[in-house]
């Protein structure tokens, strides 16, 4: 498999970055060399053996139910570009 | 609209009673101030990692056990990536290829008829947080407290035929879900919405394009907003438009649904297994242990309350609609004992319920106890108190007079004359003042046998049985 310049953008696009034409061309070129190598490791045979969702075969350690963090909001929306009346502050979202 | 066939599915999320959030110790205490209860985890500060709350697993577990579904040995975290302010990471953590829960189902009951709805999937979930569209100089505020709050997101298969059936299966949900403990249900609160996938079709063809009607957050939206929309999309289709696959919102003002602006690839949410987060592993002993704290559910508390107190099939389904509800009448039968049951049903559904309702309080918070009502069910069963004393006895305790029902009958002379050679005396007064209505009795006027029992009763300030005064003044007659 492998994508086109316009399976690029539109990636780009979902992820919220902006790229010229020329960052277009080389980065379909990189993500074609990365495809590449998947292509390489799923002609492996692993027929039987069951699918990782994770690198290392642990499971989830588990956190007892108590709630521990202390209130930090002033030190937070020191930070933050605009606060009022204790939320952060955004450019205008329309649904 | 008769040739049209409805398709409903529902997607609940349900919000987890747990004291902090899903993957980080922040609480998730309702009402606190903007962006008190939202920790570096939760807005997403860089080099932060999710730590999983072990009590949302047990409220799946929980949940998976009362629909009979499987649980997975072990479910996968995956991130679904979308922009929007009020989601900080960029992605929300759920489940997408293998769920915590999957299969099972709950049974509804429309009027008399009963129906089996089947769950698909019933996954793990981070809430997000809350956008705040009022004016702020032309910006949006951004309260993060919501966001990290488990959901437990529990989707049906397309089941449901009508708006009805939606709703019956959103109220047993609803019901359930509260009654194991895994969710208060406030609905106001936003801790129970429904979002609903209706489509129509013509019966044996395949299934229609759906809309999604968007977090319904009352049982009464979601019957309008599935209402307008089915009458919507068979207009659409009869004056030969095509429905398109949509994403809408219901308007409670104006009762009508409509497309949200459908952004474009919003559907396009790259799912991917969290690097941060390991499979959720759930062992045969964890399930047992849970099933050992889970309560008796309430369909199977409906069969016992059936064949061990002889209820009907609807009282029993009226006492378990809570557990408060299903544990007073228990404890008023216990102080009653097993005999009276059914008498104990009829004032906890009768006389205790219309009271609740007059004075909007709780059952678990009534001041009549169950073993104060089990004194009056006592008193009716040992012909003490006839329903008309017992009730005067009923507002008496409710008013918080006497400590118990005896104490009321005695300060207050209630007690049902029960002494034969005491109502004939009195039958024999009444019939000696009364000739004329005697001797159209004997000539046949039933009528006026109901007068002389009303003059017997009137003449026992109504503490005799009349059901005694029946039969004896029959006999005198007779």
């Amino acid at each position: 498999m492998s994508l086109t310049l316009d399976d690029v953008r539109r990636i780009a696009r979902l992820a919220r970055l902006e790229i010229s034409a020329a960052e277009a061309d080389k980065t379909r070129d990189q993500l074609n060399g990365i495809l590449s190598f998947i292509e390489q490791l799923q002609s492996v045979d692993t027929t039987g053996i069951e699918p990782m969702a994770h690198a290392v075969d642990v499971v989830q350690r588990l956190r007892p139910d108590v709630a521990t963090e202390p209130d930090r909001r002033e030190t937070f929306q020191a930070v933050a570009p605009e606060t009022e009346a204790g939320l952060y502050l955004v450019p205008r979202v329309v649904e | 609209m008769n040739q049209w066939e409805v398709v409903i599915g529902l997607e609940t999320h349900a919000q987890l009673r747990t004291q902090s959030k899903i993957f980080s110790g922040a609480s998730t205490a309702f009402g606190a101030e903007p962006n008190r209860q939202a920790c570096a985890v939760d807005i997403a500060l860089p080099g932060v990692l999710p730590v999983f709350n072990r009590e949302a697993a047990v409220c799946a577990i929980k949940f998976g056990l009362a629909v009979g579904a499987a649980i997975a040995p072990r479910s996968i975290f995956a991130r679904k990536n979308y922009f929007y302010p009020d989601l900080p990471k960029g992605y929300q953590i759920s489940q997408f290829e293998i769920p915590v829960v999957s299969g099972g189902g709950l049974t509804i009951r429309v009027g008399e008829a009963e129906k089996h709805v089947n769950l698909t999937r019933a996954h793990l979930e981070e809430d997000a947080g809350k956008s705040l569209h009022e004016d702020f100089h032309g910006k949006t505020g951004i309260d993060l407290n919501r966001a990290g709050t488990p959901l437990l997101e529990i989707v049906t298969e397309p089941d449901m035929r009508s708006s009805a059936e939606a709703v019956a299966y959103a109220k047993t949900l609803h019901a359930l879900v509260t009654w194991i403990g895994i969710c208060d249900g406030n609905m106001q609160e936003g801790s129970f919405r429904c979002d609903a996938n209706v489509s129509v079709r013509k019966p044996g063809d395949p299934l229609g394009t759906r809309r999604e009607i968007k977090n319904l957050n009352s049982f009464r939206f979601l019957q309008q907003a599935i209402d307008y929309e089915i009458h919507w999309q068979i207009n659409e289709i009869e004056e030969g438009r095509k429905i398109q696959q949509a994403t809408v919102l219901f308007d409670p003002d104006t009762g009508e649904t409509r497309a949200m602006r459908s952004k474009e690839d919003a559907h396009d949410y790259r799912y991917f297994p969290d690097p941060d987060l390991l499979p959720l592993e759930i062992t045969p002993a964890w399930i047992e242990a849970v099933k050992a704290e889970l309560p008796e559910l309430p369909q199977a508390m409906q069969a016992r309350f059936v064949t061990d107190y002889g209820l009907s099939a609807y009282d029993a389904a009226t006492l378990t609609a809570t557990r408060e509800t299903a544990k007073y009448f228990e404890d008023c039968v216990a102080a009653a004992s097993r005999e009276n049951a059914k008498t104990c049903a009829n004032w906890i559904m009768g006389e205790l319920s219309a009271r609740l309702n007059r004075d909007g309080l709780d059952i678990a918070a009534v001041p009549l106890t169950p073993t104060l009502l089990a004194g009056i069910v006592r008193r009716i069963a040992d012909n003490t108190l006839s329903n008309k004393l017992a009730k005067e006895v009923f507002e008496a305790l409710w008013a918080g007079e006497g400590k118990d029902a005896d104490a009321v009958i005695e300060a207050r002379g209630l007690k049902q004359i029960s002494d034969s050679a005491a109502i004939e005396a009195l039958i024999d007064e009444v019939l000696a003042a009364n000739p004329k209505s005697v001797e159209e009795f004997r000539s046949g006027k039933d009528k006026a046998f109901n007068a002389l029992v009303g003059q017997v009763m009137k003449a026992t300030k109504g503490k005799a049985n009349p059901q005694q005064v029946n039969d004896l003044l029959r006999q005198k007659l007779g």
